[in-house]
């Protein structure tokens, strides 16, 4: 038997370190990863709630939460493409403007 | 108690690949230690009885996700990422505001009244309960779904596909890059030949 709160601190350093990496990374691949890890930590909290209540509900928000993480990075990384052609970077402190 | 001793092994590994994505500098690192805290994460899964979820996080989020990163961090070629200076105000201002956030989140955790343990090891979420509950109580968000996997579909084709005109910028004295002369033809081929060219510079 594992207490409850142990998944949830778990799930809680790892969206901790996905919010530093987003903050402290400069590559615009690692910001990007950094974001899949904040979307992995919710993913662990929502399967601890999910086994805590007996609902199966909390297992198909995971599975939809991954749906929507593949889109975002299939989307994501085509953009990061786009700008590596146009700018031949990826330091996002040289990439400052939307406009390609 | 086993299961005490699986979790705490698998979430130190778990913790430990995370703060190795924030310490290594190179992107291939970085989407390495990602995917050791993917497989950690999907043990976690399996301790918690959820078989399905510990099943497509491996395929799909170590196995197709993590692959698209690895393609594209060596189709840019991207090497170690340049340290710039950070503001002194986040210096000043972030340890202090990161360490009252973590301690808030530990008071209300531990405060919280009586939230039990999880019972692991009852394997209660078999696939086939998952997919009535799927295709029966959640079809309409399952249909939205498939819409916005096809419109992530057309919109990364778009913005990957390697047309000049649309990302023209106005500089006719600088001499394109040879990546930059690809017309508009098959993406396979316009792919080889920004290859062949990248390899020849």
């Amino acid at each position: 038997m594992v207490p409850l709160h142990y998944y949830l601190v778990l799930s809680a350093i790892l969206f901790a370190c996905g919010v530093t990496g987003f903050l402290i990374k400069r590559n615009i691949i690692t910001i990007f990863m950094s974001i899949e890890l904040m979307l992995n930590a919710v993913n662990l909290s929502f399967v601890a709630f999910a086994a805590h209540w007996q609902v199966l509900s909390g297992q198909v928000f995971v599975f939809f939460v991954m749906v929507v993480a593949a889109a975002e990075t299939a989307v994501g990384l085509a953009i990061i493409i786009a700008v590596y052609r146009t700018r031949e970077t990826l330091n996002v402190d040289q990439v400052n403007l939307l406009k390609l | 108690m086993l299961h005490l001793i699986l979790f705490s092994v698998f979430a130190v590994i778990a913790v430990a690949g995370a703060l190795n994505l924030l310490i290594q500098r190179h992107p291939i690192s970085s989407a390495l230690s990602l995917i050791v805290v993917m497989g950690s994460l999907a043990v976690e899964y399996l301790l918690l009885g959820a078989e399905f979820v510990a099943a497509i996080q491996v395929i799909i989020y170590a196995g197709a996700i993590m692959v698209l990163f690895v393609f594209v961090i060596m189709l840019l070629n991207a090497g170690v990422e340049a340290r710039t200076k950070g503001s002194k105000v986040a210096l000043i201002l972030g340890f202090p505001a990161m360490l009252a956030g973590g301690l808030l989140v530990a008071w209300v955790l531990v405060r919280a009244p009586n939230v039990g343990s999880v019972n692991v090891g009852a394997m209660y979420g078999p696939p086939k309960a998952i997919g009535w509950l799927l295709f029966h109580d959640f079809l309409l968000p399952f249909e939205v779904t498939s819409v916005l996997v096809l419109i992530a579909i057309l919109g990364s084709v778009v913005l990957a596909s390697p047309v000049r005109s649309r990302f023209s910028r106005p500089q006719p004295e600088a001499e394109p890059h040879p990546a930059f002369k690809v017309a508009a033809g098959t993406e396979a081929a316009a792919q080889e030949q920004t290859i062949s060219a990248r390899r020849s510079s």
